[in-house]
């Protein structure tokens, strides 16, 4: 099978542009937050701490907070239908999302065009897999925006799959080429997507729960993220966020794991082994059911179970770098070659 | 929810004083409950991702021996601290199973009486409606015309799929009160006994299952026969805790071509290998089926699978001795490099009709050295340019003497180095042979290069639980999906005559809801399904009233 040097070029082209995109989405997003200070200082903090107090996670064990969209930061509702005329700030963040929407469209192309350059599905390298994964976790995002008020929060979700993709562009890029024998199974299609995607839809829990630690030491303090706690969204809107995200990511998650098992079983005889990108799966699985565990525990729901969610994303992506450069140097697979 | 009532903190029992045996049962009573708490799950769970870990960061015995053995010998007394805390066989170690063991414990622990008290669930009715539907998280009201008791039924109407059960209250009001979502527990439950089915079918397959490796030449001749016989038959072999070896599967595999594909960077492209192989060459040893190995797709032979796990090349060579008579021999060198299959080994020849002892030393023969399947010769030293057999050629170093042949500790891939030490087997000749060469040894003997042979490892694998733990394993994942996806809910009417101060003598209808699952998301749902109950009841009653809510 030869490779389509002309198609690989034109994916490269795209997923450069789509980077570029959204880093120019990221400096909106976050400009927005920078410059719009002064009007949502003061009316956005307030109604949020009070939902805290009121329907916040910290409450008796079964009962829900008060969901739906009517629950939702009502000062930027009243910010937003008083004005005629958007105020610049949010007029940038949502030129931001529109981009981020562009950068999208093209990342998919990339994406795609890899596929049909290669003809096989096109994640069979890290490079590949990190673009699929930031492409899900942004897909996811946009999705997200529509039942949840966090278009605000768009610029921090875009800062680690900048990051990500930057990092994969540059240091890990691999050029396009088929897969070893090993890895040419239809498994490698389901195992690798499911993961890829399942990672992508957990990096939006990941984030939402580190805002929802800068978001809860401002409620309680508002000394302490001054600036940047007032512009998150509400403690409980990110608590949801996480939570909802997370019991859609982790599913699949473990389906692919599942998948995984299968295709080891059929390629190296084994359908666990304790390899290191096994157990480090094994290992974020785990953390991930700790942190719905937490949230049925007296003591342990908010601040707790945020913390175990970000350490649970921490450990996939743990397992996508110091994993795959540092480690598999230690092991091999007992495949052909 | 009855499953809440193991989150609940432990109370500490006392021990009541005097009787050591009420002590011990008190001592042995506080810890079941301790271990059977929300919390110490969490906390068994923590440990268990805490302990995993090291067996990702540290190379392990049972994966790769020597780098474990490297990695200790690199670190002094830091890698013998470690592997005597057996940090190198995390997953067999002590205090892996005593976490697991204890998980386990735990879980069976939390199992039991929520599977009791979900037994009793089934069949329990929806609770009392609460006093003040207005308090409930979800809560919407109307005035209708229709009669209370006509009103009631048209919303149990739309509670299609819900347990209901109806009630008249002492003020003479009525109200229904409906819950759904029992398959959330369900789901839960099924998660749980899932994975604890899994844990025992993983660890029993551990225990009766084996696997072991054999290196086959792939020329469809006796050589490229082998059966599954016993241990002896393996070069390698790793046995479950309850297998001895004494009673595998007896079939047997002849491997009749093998051919391999690499792209023009070298990479490998494809590995195929043609097998012959019986069930029981017992019942019928004569008919043979065939099947094309690939490294993807293995071959089940009864519950036991053969895999293509390795390939390389068999150089063969000629030896003709001064008296003309010739003996042939081939055997698998190994790849050392793994993208250009540049292999060493070591092809031996004893001289025929000699049976002396004393004579047979002095005239054995090793030829040894590099093969190259695609030699590239510069400045007199060979490489591999390529993992095909586009040009072979082998460096080869000629031995002749006493091969140590009775020492056990014979590699087949290498001579005996202290033999060379002591002189009793000498380097005769040096030189690059590519095919159909040969090079003539001082006493006149001639070593020809002939021709190329493949060869195959297969990995044979027996574990008599993976379908289980397949099973188990979907079971665990559908049990996931359903207790995450589905909500368990309540709703509540309740139909209160409108009052004496009510001239048309209306009904007031108050609508409540609560999900019981945190951050379910209910207020959707409630939204629809309480408006869709209000306009029953008011269609009940052909005169529409307004609502206020
Ligand atoms: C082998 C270790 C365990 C794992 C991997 C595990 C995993 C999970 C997962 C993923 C859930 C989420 C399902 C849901 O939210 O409905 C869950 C829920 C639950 N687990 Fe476990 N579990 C384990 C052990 C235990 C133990 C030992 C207990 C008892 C102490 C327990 C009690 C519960 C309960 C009560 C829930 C329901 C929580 C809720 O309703 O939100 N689990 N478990």
């Amino acid at each position: 099978m030869p490779v389509n040097e002309t198609i690989a070029h034109y994916s490269s082209w795209c997923y450069g542009s789509a980077t570029g995109i959204y880093v120019l989405a990221m400096l909106f997003c976050l400009a927005e937050g920078a410059f719009s200070r002064v009007k949502q200082g003061a009316g956005n903090a307030a109604p949020a701490r009070q939902l805290v107090g009121a329907g916040g996670p910290s409450t008796a064990e079964s009962t829900t907070a008060p969901a739906g969209p009517s629950a939702v930061e009502p000062a930027m509702h009243i910010g937003r239908t008083i004005e005629t005329r958007r105020p610049l700030p949010e007029r940038l963040g949502r030129m931001g999302v529109a981009l981020v929407v562009l950068g999208l469209a093209l990342h998919l192309t990339a994406i795609v065009l890899r596929g049909v350059a290669t003809d096989r599905p096109p994640w069979g390298n890290m490079y590949e897999y990190m673009s699929v994964l930031c492409f899900v976790a942004l897909s996811t995002w946009t999705v997200l925006m529509r039942k949840f008020p966090i278009r605000r929060a768009t610029g921090f979700v875009l800062v680690p799959v900048v990051i990500l993709l930057f990092l994969g562009g540059t240091v890990l890029y691999t050029a396009a080429e088929p897969v070893e024998p090993a890895l040419q199974s239809y498994w490698l299609a389901i195992h690798v997507t499911v993961v890829s995607a399942a990672s992508g839809i957990l990096l939006v829990p990941g984030v939402a729960s580190v805002l929802y630690l800068i978001r809860t030491a401002y409620d309680r303090n508002a000394n302490r993220f001054a600036r940047l706690g007032p512009k998150l969204p509400t403690a409980d809107t990110l608590d949801r966020l996480a939570y909802r995200t997370t019991i859609f990511g982790l599913p699949l998650f473990t389906f692919g794991v599942i998948c995984g098992a299968i295709w080891a079983d059929s390629a190296w005889g084994h359908y666990w082994q304790w390899d290191p990108k096994e157990t480090t799966a094994f290992v974020a699985w785990v953390i991930y059911a700790a942190y719905l565990h937490s949230r049925a525990t007296a003591g342990w729901r908010g601040t707790r179970a945020a913390i175990i969610n970000a350490l649970g994303f921490a450990v996939m992506i743990f397992n996508l770098f110091f994993i795959n450069l540092v480690v598999t140097g230690l092991h091999s697979y007992a495949g052909v070659g | 929810m009855v499953t809440r009532t193991v989150n609940e903190p432990t109370e500490q029992v006392a021990p009541p004083p005097g009787s050591p045996v009420r002590g011990l049962l008190a001592f042995v009573r506080n810890t079941w409950r301790g271990l059977v708490t929300m919390r110490t799950a969490l906390m068994l769970l923590f440990l268990l991702a805490v302990g995993a870990m090291p067996g990702a960061l540290l190379p392990q015995f049972p994966l790769n021996p020597p780098l474990a053995q490297q990695y200790i010998d690199d670190h002094g007394w830091w890698g013998q601290l470690l592997n005597r805390a057996q940090f190198f066989d995390v997953y067999g170690s002590v205090w892996f199973a005593a976490i697991y063991v204890l998980l386990f414990v735990s879980l069976v622990g939390c199992l039991l009486p929520r599977t009791v008290e979900y037994f009793r669930q089934a069949t329990a009715k929806p609770v009392i409606t609460p006093r003040n539907l207005a308090r409930m998280p979800h809560h919407t009201a109307s005035t209708v015309a229709a009669e209370p008791l006509a009103a009631l039924d048209a919303a149990k109407r739309q509670l299609r799929g819900w347990r209901v059960v109806e009630r008249a209250e002492p003020d003479g009001a009525r109200s229904i009160s409906a819950e759904r979502g029992y398959l959330r527990e369900t789901g839960n439950l099924i998660f749980h006994f899932a994975m604890l089915g899994l844990i025992v079918a993983f660890a029993i397959g551990k225990m009766y299952g084996y696997s072991g490796q054999s290196i086959v030449l792939a020329e469809g001749n006796q050589q490229s026969q082998w059966c599954n016989s016993g241990v002896l038959a393996y070069d390698s072999f790793t046995p479950g805790l309850r297998v001895d070896g004494t009673d595998l599967a007896p079939f047997c595999i002849r491997v009749n071509n093998f051919s391999s594909t690499f792209l023009s960077t070298a990479q490998a492209d494809s590995f195929d290998a043609g097998l012959s192989y019986q069930d029981d060459p017992r019942n019928d040893p004569n008919t043979w089926q065939s099947y094309d190995l690939k490294v993807n797709s293995p071959l089940n032979i009864d519950g036991d699978k053969v895999y293509l796990a390795g390939n390389g090349y068999a150089p063969v060579f000629t030896v003709t001795y001064p008296n003309g008579q010739q003996r042939t021999n081939v055997i698998q060198w190994k790849p050392d490099d793994a993208v250009t299959y540049l292999s060493e080994g070591a092809t031996k020849f004893d001289p025929p009709g000699i049976t002396d002892p004393t004579e047979l030393h002095k005239k054995q023969i090793a030829v040894t050295g590099l093969f190259a399947p695609t030699a590239v010769i510069t400045n007199g030293v060979m490489t591999s340019s390529f993992p095909a057999p586009n040009n072979p050629g082998v460096a080869a170093q000629i031995y002749e003497g006493n091969l140590g042949s009775d020492s056990d500790e014979q590699s087949i891939f290498d001579i005996d180095q202290n033999m060379v030490d002591n002189g009793s087997l000498k380097l005769v000749a040096q030189a690059n042979l590519s095919l159909g060469q040969q090079v003539t040894l001082p006493d006149g003997t001639k070593v020809r290069f002939d021709a190329v042979q493949r060869w195959v490892s297969l990995m044979i694998t027996h574990d008599p639980t993976a379908d289980y733990v397949l099973v188990f394993a979907v079971l665990l994942l559908l049990g996931l999906v359903t207790s995450l996806v589905i909500k368990r809910r309540r709703i509540w009417v309740r139909v209160t005559p409108a009052g004496d101060d009510d001239p048309a003598g209306r009904t007031v209808i108050d609508v409540g809801g609560l999900a019981r699952t945190d951050q379910a998301g209910y207020g959707e749902e409630f939204t629809r399904l309480s408006a869709r109950i209000l306009d029953a009841v008011a269609g009940a009653d052909r005169s529409t009233a307004g609502k206020d809510a």
